[in-house]
């Protein structure tokens, strides 16, 4: 799948919710099952500070795909970071810088990625199109 | 504080009954910033509408009534204080430049490589930054007083900080995450002992306690004007006259000069030497009213029915299983910070703003406080005289909810 029918896919996902309460408990669930970086992935290195939260992002490119795994420490920004994973992860450097991500719009969730929340999710998006670059650079 | 009396309040406070996501606002950040009466908006309009024109050394009307209003401003908050003189009350833009005034001159004059100041644990960044960059200006240390389990101040601990190269103590009267009321008049007892000055930091205590800063003997005492029902970007330092007169002025420009030439300037006397550039006349002007709404009041008054609030909450936040709260010191202003099992405070903020509940979230500007606890931030639920406990109600039962979910 494209990275915008996978964005599309997840506009609709939540388009099923009216009640924000209920858009909110799907993000919990998406936060709760994400596969947590074990602790070898949260290195300083990785690691992408907020006032509020934090995030680590791990990257690394395979058979011409970037690959992505994250974590926070907090639910809802872990859910956020999981749904930003399942948008970009397996595509090419290329995909990925070229993509622009409207669906945070589209679900009502513009909110978390205000640099006032300082939730680190503006510097996880900066960052995991950051790691594309540098791919991009590295194999070309 | 009965029932109609808290209605007529809340009637003053038009913000209280906007509606947040299509729910009744309730508004717990009042540690951050309080909400503004009638009495103090109006102020302001009638300031920029009628009394508008730059003060002193104007010969004109208007210029003359906006003096005589800033200048009666200044003794409003001298008295709010209990201060002994008028020209002891600097104004500043708050708690944070008042305390970046004093670490600045008063360093200047009094301070030298290998002094010493003592802050304590649990302060806001606004109080250690200041010093520190004092410190890193000089090749000073700063010091800091531990807090016990209850985040109580350790005034044995701080005794042994104490030396003859400790230059100044600056440090809460409340603190903004725990709540704690320190033992100030101790604390400024015991360094007095050794003749060394005390800053105290009122930003959460002004609002929300009586304070008399003579009976204290506080050599310099700070808040800021908005967390006590006042406009931003106003607020007041009270220092003795005598260290005052014996720190060079802070920043140069207007006002603050008596006569300039290029080869010598001579500065203003007290207050204005401290005062640089035209004043916030119209902000000093609506926080003398701020501070007469809450004196009609009487602060005696708020501080218990802000304790009610304090008691009643934490009460009610005891229900929640796994409730934690951070901060159980003895004697406590109308803070509650806590945490609810492993859950990250960000969650909970994020849910509860929802529901139309504004609470804070975070580390609350006092970094090295949270990480001495070992935790990631707290949430913090601060109560003002107009807050209720039906608010509080609401507040648990929306708690409940959010905790469910996250758990």
């Amino acid at each position: 799948m494209t990275i915008n029918e996978l964005q599309d896919g997840i506009i609709e996902e939540f388009s099923m919710f009216d009640d924000w309460m209920d858009k909110y408990a799907l993000l919990i669930d998406l936060g709760n099952s994400l596969e947590s970086l074990e602790d070898a992935g949260k290195t300083p290195q990785n690691i992408i500070e907020g006032c509020q939260s934090r995030v680590w992002l791990h990257a690394e490119m395979k058979d011409g795909l970037v690959l992505y795994r994250g974590e926070s420490d907090a639910v809802l920004v872990k859910g956020i970071v999981s749904l930003l994973i399942q948008v970009l992860t397996k595509h090419t450097p290329d995909e990925i810088i070229n993509t622009e991500l409207y669906f945070i719009d589209k679900i009502g969730l513009r909110e978390h990625l205000s640099p006032t929340r300082s939730n680190g999710l503006v510097a996880m998006v900066k960052q995991m199109k950051m790691y594309a670059l540098a791919f991009k650079a590295k194999n070309s | 504080m009965d029932k109609q009396e808290l209605l007529n309040i809340r009637a003053d406070f038009p913000i209280l009954s906007e509606k947040i996501y299509n729910k009744d606002l309730i508004y717990f950040d009042n540690g951050a910033t309080t909400q503004k009466p009638r009495a103090v908006v109006e102020k302001i309009e009638e300031g920029y509408y009628h009394l508008n024109a730059n003060i002193h050394r104007g010969v004109h009307y208007l210029s003359q009534k906006a003096t005589e209003a800033h200048e009666a401003a200044r003794i409003t908050v001298a008295e709010f204080l209990k201060a002994g003189k008028h020209e002891e009350i600097i104004f500043t833009r708050g708690t944070t430049e008042a305390i970046n005034l004093v670490a600045t001159s008063f360093g200047e004059a009094f301070c030298k490589a290998g002094d010493e100041v003592v802050v304590s644990v649990m302060e806001h960044h606004s109080n250690i930054v200041p010093w520190q960059m004092l410190c890193e200006r000089k090749g000073m240390t700063l010091r800091v007083i531990p807090a016990n389990e209850k985040g109580e101040l350790d005034i044995e601990a701080y005794k042994t900080l104490l030396n003859e190269r400790t230059k100044i103590v600056s440090i809460a009267h409340v603190s903004n995450v725990l709540g704690t009321i320190n033992p100030v008049a101790e604390v400024i007892r015991i360094a007095h002992q050794k003749n060394i000055p005390v800053l105290v930091d009122g930003a959460q205590s002004v609002p929300h306690i009586p304070v008399n800063v003579v009976e204290l003997d506080a050599d310099f005492y700070v808040f800021s004007g908005h967390k006590i029902y006042g406009p931003t970007g106003i607020g007041a330092l009270y220092g003795k006259e005598k260290w005052l007169n014996a720190m060079p002025p802070y920043q140069g420009g207007g006002e603050m000069i008596a006569t300039v030439t290029f080869e010598k300037t001579t500065y203003n006397e007290l207050p204005f030497k401290f005062e640089a550039g035209t004043p916030e006349y119209i902000g000093s002007t609506a926080l003398a009213e701020a501070l007469r709404y809450v004196q009609a009041i009487g602060m005696d008054k708020i501080a218990a029915h802000e304790h009610d609030l304090l008691v009643y909450g934490t009460e009610r936040l005891m229900e929640i299983e796994g409730m934690r709260i951070i901060g159980t010191a003895d004697q406590k202003s109308s803070v509650i910070s806590f945490l609810v099992g492993n859950i990250h405070p960000y969650d909970i903020g994020m849910l509860l703003d929802k529901l139309g509940i504004a609470v804070r979230t975070g580390h609350h500007c006092a970094q090295p406080l949270i990480d001495s606890l070992g935790i990631p931030g707290t949430v913090r639920a601060s109560f003002a005289f107009y807050n209720t406990k039906e608010e509080i109600d609401v507040f648990v039962t929306a708690l409940k909810r959010v905790v469910t979910m996250l758990e």
